[in-house]
């Protein structure tokens, strides 16, 4: 996605962005629950971070999680693919359809299947006849919600329980359980010690009817990461996201691999919908994916373009958006505390770096923020849902210098083009 | 010849999109011909109204579009931006600040103004921090439902035991009457139309006969050409923003005074995306955009029985629909490239002394 | 690295061809590329392909490395027809290609852009660094296999290439327009690498129109002209004259000027000209200049060293420059890019293609860029048309600018009349400076002599010119006085009238210094 223009700016080398280590990302853990375990403690709001908080935010996370590693997988061989909300729409119908007629597994790949027809339609489209990428995302995006309801109607219309815009319940996947860490680690929670019961919620989340799926779909994000960092597959593909033409001149089939990438990209989004309708809940629901597809693809900006960042980013957005589901206006009061504090830090650190101006405008949303969260007792619930679009437009303006997207996304590419 | 290609194009593409819808309905065992034997009918006369009626409004969504294509901006947020105008003036011609037309005109300007100021936000972010609109609109459609859901919920009046929330109602006297085409159907004409009249001369004349237009036109195709010929590109951006997002504030105007007189829940959304649409089709073309309004709408209009008449569930013209935005630009490109091969032989013929330089392959958008 | 017996490697002309083109042709649309080619290359030799821009070499370099097809002849490499429908095949088959702008991708480091296409050689870890560091120790490239491509130089970026060609063992090498990027000292350089590569029993196929270079370094020369081989030469048996009769069929123009005509009065002059970067170096440094009428400044240095950077801080078109800047007396340090057009500034840009141009837009549209504030393309707020097309026939007789009429798109032209439609605009404006920058670059030799003889024209009528060129031999040619620019630091000045290129590329590489 074209995310910075500068028209007729200096050509400046991009600040390079070191990646931090594993240590590092431990020891950031390990802060934010001190952190967290601290503003439960100061606001008393304890549901911040409740087993029950946190299962929920995982379930709402990975549909979230598989639209961006949807839009990481074209975008990383230089296709935009904002056609997500719509792959994400054809995912849920897949699951819906497959799911009650063959069974939940069957729904899982009549959800990919789907999923990737779509991603199949974007390449010929993006990649055969040069059409633009957003133009074609838009275009998905309308012929997939059209023949979702039409064929929505056509299938489930009559059947018991179905209706025009849902199917009836679908036969749910296995779930796991450790019954024997479940209940001790519930008890030591409710205890709301100081760091301890917040790890407990961590781990009881991850004991307590977790849906196989759901670890299926956790695995997926590593095997993203290994197979575009550490395969010849991987190389090839980004190669033609950074420079198809260097990569045509040195004989990669740079069509085959964009194909392939958003191909795979839709059954991704596909996926995720599939996890919208079989995991998140048991039916299929016109209008289930709710902009999903497009929050995928904010996640993917805010994790610059790679896994780990995107699995970030969907669970900022996912809890952001279980908080307001389970009615938290005063558990994200909360959390206003905890974002006034963290820009006004942010400012602190630009100010030491010379960005002055950044400087200003970070510390006084920083400070408006605070005040809202002085002068206030809670948030409305319709305030919340703009969470993950409002921290993306602030990521974007505030970061955007240091976000390094793919060189050759969104640019059109014909055969040939090398030399 | 040129004519042709012109014409050409878009003719195709319809073709290629009846042809897919056709199949999709053979794969679902639905009646093609009951299909297009219904759509492809003659609309009743209330049928022409409505016609004309939706595509006054998907016109003035589509030139809000077109105004940023024709900078190359891609306005994906018409949809917040005319959601945001059109909240912004039922609550202005609501409130009945001032009497009679005054009423409307007040709102139409807060309409405008909040449009604006929606839109605004991505040109600023583009500016001053590079952030692409295309994101930030996406973002910022999304904030704007949030946004007027609760504002909505704030200034609604209480409606009873319905669901339905919605702002007060224009005063009688501040609504835009319409003109009767028919005399046998009771629905009238929008007298918003005049508005989308006046904004597709006013769009058509500024494009292509001002200065104004030429540098917006000319930052369109080449913003570098653009920098180097003195062109405030950034001003540019911001003050194309701004207008699309004024013309984007129109959208919903015609509803408002013509049909619904109040804002709420139930107020037509997704206007902005078939704007996108109808601006592709119509190549940015005053004229163009006019086509593939009515295009749109009689789709629209026609396919609406196909539920009580065959049980089809009219959702079919959107696969049409959105099938043509893809086949319509294809057709685009394909007749593109043959056009610069006829330019680049007629230039060789023209000079054979000359090496011409390599093909040109300039990719455009839209 | 192949081990040849010494007799093989000094026998530079051996017998056994190693390349042979066959009557190849190529089309596209309403333009014919190549026809008729004919060329043998042999084993051990540097065979140069020369002609003028547009004459159809890159194309011909294209077909030989599966990049383009052919639409007719035959490809035979190391004795064997080939059916090359990709790069693959070519390298399948041996070839390898440095292209001219270089095919690498930024954010990927040397050894990803190395290993790209050829994993199964040596995979993509260790086994493959190791690989690289032994071929780059071995013909002394000096390339890091773990940097990032972006932090590299041009020089550095070149040897990359070269690199990853070897790397694939490659027989036969592509060198497209090598030296265009390079001082002569990087030059010499390069041109000792590939004597070294020669010995080794490579086949080298440079391309080029700098004939000085060709004869210095070839065995062979094959001249094409209007995309068909003309002849194969020795390159020990002709001069550079008899090349160009071969290649123009006419001497190649010169750029020497005639007596001075600077005068005392300044034109443009700029003080303490300073540009930041977000990156920390400046792009710009304490830049003093002044330009006289009738006087051509020329500016020499190794591109990326803030030329592009000097020209766009002059035009406004750079928000950080800070300084002085007078034009004619008047103070333009703080007008925007339009108002500076207006104050009496001509741009001939570097990129006409990307600056100068609306390529799809028809030539009078094109007249109108750039000037849609003046007489005779505006009236009030509106685009005059009838004055706008009327002064572009005006320009396409008086500047020559071959096309079939005014309402041609700027992109359907070639690249020589593109860039006189531009002189001929930015002189229509009246300008009392101009700023050409890469005048020539890329066009035939006919409309580069139109170009130099508008210059001197300029310069004759009192114009200040400002000449950014990375042909030494045009800067030499052309200008009053020659200043270097060194990583955003203007230098010494020369005189053309006593300077070489020898001297200017030690300057513009701080070898002097």
């Amino acid at each position: 996605m074209t995310v910075a223009h500068d028209a007729g700016a200096p050509a400046v080398k991009p600040v390079k962005s070191r990646r931090p280590s594993v240590g590092w990302i431990l020891i950031g853990l390990a802060g934010l629950l001190v952190l967290m375990s601290l503003l439960r403690i100061v606001t008393g709001a304890n549901d911040l971070d409740s087993s029950g908080t946190l299962s929920a935010t995982l379930v709402a996370a990975i549909p979230i999680g598989l639209a961006g590693l949807g839009g990481l997988w074209a975008e990383r061989a230089g296709i935009v693919n904002i056609g997500l909300e719509g792959m994400m729409i054809l995912g849920t119908f897949g699951a819906g359809y497959f799911g009650y007629f063959y069974g939940p597994w069957q729904g899982v790949v009549g959800a990919i299947v789907l999923g990737a027809a779509g991603g199949l339609l974007h390449a010929i489209a993006t990649v055969s006849f040069g059409v633009d990428h957003i133009v074609s995302g838009v275009a998905i995006n309308i012929i997939a919600a059209g023949a979702v309801q039409y064929l929505a109607a056509l299938a489930f219309t009559g059947v018991p329980g179905g209706g025009q815009t849902q199917s009836p319940t679908i036969g749910s996947l296995p779930t796991l359980t450790i019954s024997g860490l479940s209940r001790p680690l519930g008890d030591l929670e409710a205890k709301h010690w100081f760091v301890v019961s917040d790890l407990a919620s961590v781990a009881r989340a991850l004991v307590t009817n977790l849906s196989l799926l759901t670890l299926l779909c956790l695995a997926l994000f590593a095997l993203t990461y290994v197979v575009l960092w550490r395969t010849t597959f991987g190389l090839r593909l980004r190669s033609c996201g950074e420079s198809p033409a260097a990569a045509e001149s040195l004989g990669v089939d740079v069509i085959r691999y964009k194909f392939i990438a958003v191909i795979i990209s839709g059954g991704f989004a596909g996926l995720a919908g599939g996890f919208l309708a079989l995991v998140a809940s048991s039916t299929f629901r016109d209008g289930q994916t709710g902009g999903r597809g497009y929050i995928g693809l904010a996640a993917m900006i805010f994790g610059n373009w790679r896994p780990g960042g995107l699995l970030a980013g969907a669970g900022l957005f996912g809890y952001t958006d279980t908080l307001r589901l389970r009615g938290g206006g005063e558990t994200i009061h909360g959390l206003l505390l905890f974002v006034a504090v963290a820009l006004v830090l942010l400012a602190a650190w630009q100010v030491r770096k010379g960005a002055t101006t950044s400087a200003y405008v970070t510390g006084g949303i920083g400070v408006v923020i605070g005040l809202w969260y002085a002068l206030s007792d809670s948030i409305p619930e319709d305030l919340t849902g703009m969470t993950p679009y409002v921290t993306t437009l602030l990521v974007l303006a505030l970061a955007s210098q240091r976000l390094r997207m793919p060189a050759a996304d969104g640019k059109p590419y014909r055969r040939g083009s090398a030399g | 010849m040129r004519l042709v290609l012109a014409f050409g194009a878009p003719a195709l593409a319809l073709v290629a999109a009846f042809l897919i819808t056709s199949l999709v309905l053979v794969v679902a065992g639905d009646s093609v011909s009951g299909v297009w034997g219904q759509i492809l009918s003659l609309p009743t006369h209330r049928g022409y109204v409505n016609i004309i009626n939706a595509a006054t409004v998907y016109y003035l969504s589509a030139v809000a579009v077109a105004i940023g294509f024709r900078m190359n901006l891609f306005n994906i947020g018409v949809d917040g931006q005319y959601r945001v105008a059109s909240f912004a003036a039922a609550v202005v011609a609501g409130e009945a600040w001032l009497p009679g037309y005054l009423n409307t005109a007040l709102a139409v300007v807060a309409a405008i103004f909040a449009g604006a100021m929606w839109a605004g936000i991505a040109g600023l972010l583009r500016v001053t921090r590079g952030v692409s609109e295309v994101i930030s609109t996406i973002m910022l459609n999304a904030t704007a439902t949030a946004l007027v859901a609760y504002l909505l919920r704030k200034t609604a009046i209480d409606g009873g035991s319905s669901n339905i929330v919605s702002t007060k109602p224009v005063p009688e006297g501040s609504r835009v009457g319409g003109f009767t085409l028919f005399s046998d159907t009771p629905t009238q004409v929008y007298g918003m139309l005049i508005l989308a009249v006046v904004v597709g001369v006013a769009y058509g004349f500024v494009i292509n006969r001002t200065r104004f237009g030429f540098d917006l036109r000319a930052t369109g195709a080449s913003e570098t050409a653009a920098v180097a010929s003195g062109i405030n590109v950034k001003r540019m951006v911001v003050v194309s923003m701004l207008l699309s997002g004024a013309i984007a504030g129109l959208v919903g105007l015609p509803l408002l005074f013509g049909n619904d007189y109040a804002y709420g829940s139930t107020f037509q959304s997704g206007l902005g995306f078939a704007g996108i649409a109808i601006a592709l089709l119509g190549r940015n073309h005053p004229f163009g955009i006019a086509l593939g309004a009515l295009l749109f709408a009689f789709l629209d209009e026609q396919a609406n029985p196909l539920q009580i008449l065959l049980n089809i569930s009219p959702d079919i013209v959107k696969i049409t629909q959105g099938t043509i935005v893809l086949t319509v630009v294809i057709a685009y490109e394909v007749v593109r490239r043959y056009g610069i091969r006829l330019e680049q032989r007629r230039v060789s013929t023209a000079l054979d002394d000359e090496p011409p330089s390599a093909p040109i392959e300039q990719e455009v958008r839209a | 690295m192949r081990e040849l017996s010494s007799s093989t490697a000094h026998s530079s002309l051996a017998d056994d061809i190693v390349v042979r083109l066959r009557d190849i042709g190529k089309t596209f649309p309403g333009v014919v590329a190549n026809h008729d080619v004919n060329i043998d290359v042999r084993r051990g030799t540097v065979h140069a392909v020369v002609g003028e821009n547009g004459a159809g070499k890159s194309t011909l370099m294209k077909i030989l490395y599966g990049v383009q097809k052919p639409d007719s002849g035959t490809i035979e490499v190391n004795g064997r027809q080939v059916s090359l429908s990709s790069p693959a095949d070519a390298i399948a088959a041996g070839v390898g290609m440095v292209f001219q702008h270089f095919m690498l991708a930024d954010n990927l480091t040397v050894l990803e852009n190395v290993v790209l296409g050829a994993e199964k050689l040596h995979g993509i870890g260790g086994a493959a660094r190791t690989k690289i560091l032994e071929l780059s120790d071995g013909y002394s490239l000096g390339v890091e296999p773990d940097v990032l491509v972006e932090e590299l130089g041009v020089g550095a970026r070149q040897r990359v290439e070269i690199l990853k060609v070897l790397y694939r063992g490659a027989s036969i090498i592509i060198l497209d327009e090598p030296t265009a990027v390079l001082v002569p000292q990087e030059v010499d350089e390069l041109f000792g690498n590939l004597r070294e590569l020669k010995a080794e029993g490579l086949a080298v196929i440079f391309i080029s129109h700098k004939l000085d270079e060709v004869l210095s370094v070839a065995d062979e020369v094959t001249v094409i002209r209007r995309g068909a081989t003309v002849d194969t030469v020795r390159a020990d048996s002709v001069n550079s004259r008899q090349l160009a009769e071969m290649m123009v069929g006419s001497e190649l123009p010169t750029p020497h000027t005639e007596e001075s005509t600077v005068t005392e009065r300044i034109v443009l002059q700029v003080r303490d000209l300073h540009l930041g970067s977000a990156g920390g170096r400046d792009l710009l440094s304490e830049i003093d200049l002044v330009i006289r009428s009738g006087e051509v400044l020329g500016i020499a240095g190794v591109e990326g060293n803030g030329q592009a950077e000097l020209v766009e801080s002059i035009m406004g078109m750079r928000p950080g420059a800070t300084g002085h800047m007078e034009l004619g007396g008047v103070d333009i340090a703080g007008m925007s890019t339009r108002q500076r057009r207006e104050a009496g500034v001509g741009y001939i840009p570097e990129d006409r293609q990307r600056h100068g141009l609306l390529l799809d837009a028809p030539l009078w549209e094109n007249r109108v860029l750039g000037h849609q504030t003046r007489k005779p393309n505006v009236s009030g707020p509106l685009i005059d048309r009838a004055g706008a097309r009327k002064d572009t026939e005006r320009i396409v007789r008086e500047y020559d600018v071959r096309t079939p009429g005014i309402d041609t798109a700027a992109g359907a032209l070639s690249g020589g009349n593109q860039q006189k439609l531009i002189v001929g605009r930015e002189m229509a404006g009246n300008p009392i400076l101009l700023i050409a920058a890469h005048p020539t670059r890329g066009v035939d030799v006919g409309a580069q002599a139109a170009i130099w003889e508008h210059i001197k024209r300029a310069r004759r009528e009192g114009l200040a010119v400002l000449l950014i060129s990375a042909d030494l031999d045009e800067l030499i040619g052309l200008s009053d006085t020659i200043r270097v620019i060194l990583r955003g630091h203007l230098g010494q000045e020369f005189d053309p009238a006593t300077v070489t290129p020898q001297m200017l590329g030690s300057a513009m590489t701080g070898a002097d210094a």
